[in-house]
């Protein structure tokens, strides 16, 4: 359920439940409402579904993940499995 | 295809390959370049007309005629917003009717264009396709010969509707169709994906949304010529308009009755097509193109080919993207990034953005 | 950090699939919730490159598939009135009901728009105010926020061509549901992250606690995909069953409050039928009292509303996760994208249409082609 799609907020405009924002798809822009997201501001990256924001991204937990992804099996042999063509 | 040759209006007799039951009308699929396009061809319009082999059908028919080889083809256009970044409707009609008849490998020579005008609309936006489609014959050294303009009641047409047809010479010994594809081929694109759709939705009503991003509408018998050239072992063109470059390697590969695997990391997609065909869920592969071609080339003349494209203005950025096996035939296979397959399957009609 | 490509690396890949296949060392029943999370897994090749032992169970969370019959077919009658204008997204187009679907009735001549944003729903309504827009509010949490602002500022603007077609449905029930089912086989959850992201992951809590079964809210890029896989079966293997959070850079433990606060006012919990599965108390959400009159089912009245489903579909065991799609006999011969005999081979989503679109290859099911 529920695509949603990281962008970057680059300008915002009006206030609370009619508050919105044009965000950068990377390369791509759309007007989306940021009437859930009052905290979110320009240059935070926020997750859009049908043309809403729906939570600020939180770079520090994102990359918290990608180290911990990075550290799995730090010292052993890569490639324990089916190897990727 | 023996099981088709019977009365084909009535859709209770469309009985290969899928069972057409769900739609008695024609609805915006049937004219999407997908699944239900080609059932319409196969069950309705062939045994009508009688004659072809579905697996030989091409975008241009291979005709004989006073002992010279011509290439003939035919299209309508039929694009909402007629003006969209990179072009409009009279780059696309003539374009693209000169690329049909180059994927048969022949040098485009003249064309015929007809009008459907829906009354009201201004004789300026008229006359600015009218220029664009002299403009691009002209750089493509290619002669609008003759034509027709017909006007229908407002509210029955959607501003403007432009059909060409076109006939080229196929040169002696070039033999190039969609069933031509033999394992070991490689498969190549002539260069990133999925620009002309993305373009045209980003100016579609109530879906607006700003790119960069221009239709990549351009002539392709200059690159053909030069890759014909360059080695002997092309076996396929295609260009992959509606339907994208799913549909068209699905074609290729039931028509050539071989399996096609495709590398998703070699296949190159603008990031702002990705960006696009993110939020609106829609599948990059499915996208329509005006300026790109898919080929089929025997392993020997790869590299030769390859490098003729990557001299070629309209081939930049020719890449390998994958090859032809013997295994699972009529199948499309992709190798994802992450080392999974999957199948790519022929989009069924228009993409539809969706939420979920 | 752009939270795309990061996630979609192919080393970071390779080592969690290597973590995964080290800590399993039993068969394992994990069903992913989340219709996205399916088409995710299909679209990579993910269930490919996992153990054999670990076996994955597409859940019921495409709220396409799930949108009961009786609701289409009202959705096909009110798209039919002349004064209509029927607003959807994209995805409900193609899901049949008893008879047609909403792309046949645009082809007769109904007026039937696909928006991206309910809020474009609302602003037709506005610029054409001799018209009648409906939107069909269908969706899980993620999505009900976006139809009630869109409720809410109709209400408030006093926008008196605007209604809504309500058929939302809520996640926790219905992992209740398949939990409290005597043919439950589901080992571990990995939960819906966008869901998460507005509701919060409190309500999960006490099933962790009841049903003594790991949860794992999980995002929707392959690494978040096999993080939450991971994670699943390393409480498993090690007799944990905790409620963790895999997608904490988009999922707070309290959720969106300003979004629960609009979806408070606007819609209340009420018993919903889910499609394939029946009726679960308590799992979806209507309009409250103060907004009824923008209830588009009480503004036009289409008569009774007669349903007929396929004998042959058996989308509501797949929603269950009791057999997989090509377990149907049905699987790609009757019931295909082209021909769905139900919703979960319509929805991109749909558990049926992701394994016809992307798994044929090892599939016992004849690829149909021209010339084939």
């Amino acid at each position: 359920m529920c695509l949603g799609v990281p962008g970057r907020v680059v300008e915002i405009h009006g206030e609370d439940l009619g508050r919105t924002a044009r965000v950068d798809f990377g390369g791509v822009e759309q007007v989306v409402s940021l009437a859930y997201v009052p905290e979110v501001q320009v240059g935070d990256y926020t997750i859009v579904h049908v043309g809403f924001a729906i939570t600020r991204l939180d770079e520090a937990a994102a990359l918290e993940t990608l180290d911990l992804f990075a550290e799995l099996g730090a010292g052993d042999e890569p490639g324990t499995t089916e190897p990727s063509p | 295809m023996a099981d088709v040759a019977g009365p084909a209006a009535d859709p209770a007799t469309w009985s290969c390959p899928l069972p057409l039951r769900d739609h008695d009308t024609v609805v915006l699929g049937h004219g999407g370049g997908g699944r239900l396009s080609a059932e319409l061809v196969e069950h309705l319009f062939l045994p009508a007309f009688g004659g072809a082999d579905p697996a030989g059908l091409h975008d241009a028919a291979v005709v004989e005629a006073g002992g010279a080889r011509l290439a003939f083809s035919t299209d309508s256009y039929v694009v909402r917003p007629l003006f969209f970044p990179g072009g409009n409707i009279g780059h696309l009609a003539v374009h693209g009717t000169i690329n049909d008849v180059a994927m048969a490998g022949a040098t485009p020579l003249f064309l015929s264009t007809a009008f459907i005008v829906e009354e009201g609309l201004p004789l300026e936006v008229l006359g600015r396709v009218a220029e664009a489609m002299g403009e691009a014959a002209r750089l493509a050294g290619v002669r609008l010969v003759t034509g027709d303009t017909k006007v229908v009641d407002q509210g029955h047409g959607d501003g403007l509707f432009v059909t060409t047809a076109g006939v080229g010479l196929v040169p002696p010994g070039v033999h190039i169709g969609p069933d031509r594809a033999r394992p070991g081929d490689a498969v190549i694109v002539s260069g990133s994906i999925g620009r002309h759709g993305i373009a045209v939705l980003s100016v579609r009503e109530g879906l607006e949304f700003g790119t960069v991003v221009e239709s990549d509408t351009a002539p392709l018998h200059g690159l053909v010529a030069a890759m014909l050239a360059a080695a002997p072992g092309v076996h396929v063109l295609r260009d992959p308009t509606r339907g994208g470059l799913a549909a068209t390697l699905n074609e290729i590969a039931a028509s050539s009755a071989v399996g096609v695997e495709i590398a998703e990391r070699a296949v190159p997609v603008p990031p702002e097509v990705r960006a696009a065909c993110g939020f609106l869920g829609l599948d990059p592969y499915a996208v329509a193109n005006e300026g790109v071609l898919v080929a089929f080339v025997d392993p020997a003349s790869v590299d030769a080919v390859v490098g003729a494209m990557q001299d070629h203005p309209q081939g930049r950025g020719a890449a390998v993207i994958g090859r032809v096996t013997d295994a699972h035939p009529g199948v499309v296979a992709a190798v994802t990034a992450i080392g999974g397959t999957r199948i790519v399957d022929l989009p069924l009609g228009e993409q539809l953005p969706r939420i979920c | 950090m752009r939270y795309l490509d990061e996630f979609n690396d192919p080393a970071l890949a390779r080592r969690l699939l290597d973590d995964v296949h080290r800590a399993t060392t039993r068969p394992w029943a994990i069903m992913e919730v989340c219709g996205g999370q399916t088409h995710s897994i299909v679209r990579h090749g993910i269930d490919q490159l996992l153990p054999e032992a670990i076996e994955l169970i597409h859940g019921p969370g495409c709220p396409v598939c799930v949108t009961p019959l009786e609701v289409i077919d009202r959705a096909l009658a009110i798209a039919s009135r002349p004064e209509v204008v029927f607003c959807s997204f994209g995805d409900m187009l193609r899901v049949p009901g008893s008879e047609h679907d909403l792309l046949t009735v645009k082809s007769r001549g109904g007026d039937v728009r696909v928006v991206y944003s309910p809020l474009d729903a609302l602003a037709l309504a506005e610029a054409e105010p001799d018209r009648q827009v409906v939107l069909f509010a269908i969706g899980f949490e993620t999505t009900a926020p976006a139809n009630a602002l869109a409720v809410l500022q109709a209400h408030q603007r006093g926008v008196t061509n605007f209604s809504v077609l309500v058929s939302h449905v809520l996640v926790p029930p219905a992992v209740t549901a398949i939990l409290a089912s005597p043919s439950c086989r589901v080992q571990a959850f990995l939960l819906a992250g966008h869901v998460c992201s507005v509701m919060g992951t409190g309500q999960y809590a006490p099933l962790v606690r009841q049903h003594r079964v790991p949860m794992v809210v999980t995002g929707f890029e392959p690494l978040d995909v096999l993080e939450g896989i991971r994670r699943a079966v390393l409480q498993l293997e090690s007799g944990r069953a905790e409620l963790e959070n895999a997608y904490p850079r988009a999922v707070r433990d309290e959720g969106n409050e300003a979004a629960r606060r609009v979806l408070a006012d606007v819609f209340e919990v009420c018993d919903r039928t889910w499609r394939g599965i029946g009726t679960i108390p308590a799992s979806g959400l209507r309009l409250a009292e103060p907004y009824r009159r923008l209830d588009a089912e009480a503004r036009f009245d289409v008569g009774a509303i007669r349903t007929g489903e396929s004998p042959l579909c058996r989308s509501g065991e797949v929603l269950q996760g009791l057999i997989t799609p090509h377990e149907c006999e049905a699987f790609g011969t009757r019931c295909t994208p082209r021909a769905p005999l139900g919703a979960t081979m319509v929805s991109g989503e749909g558990a049926c249409a992701a394994y016809y679109r992307y798994r044929r290859l090892d599939q016992p099911v004849a690829a149909p082609g021209r010339g084939g």
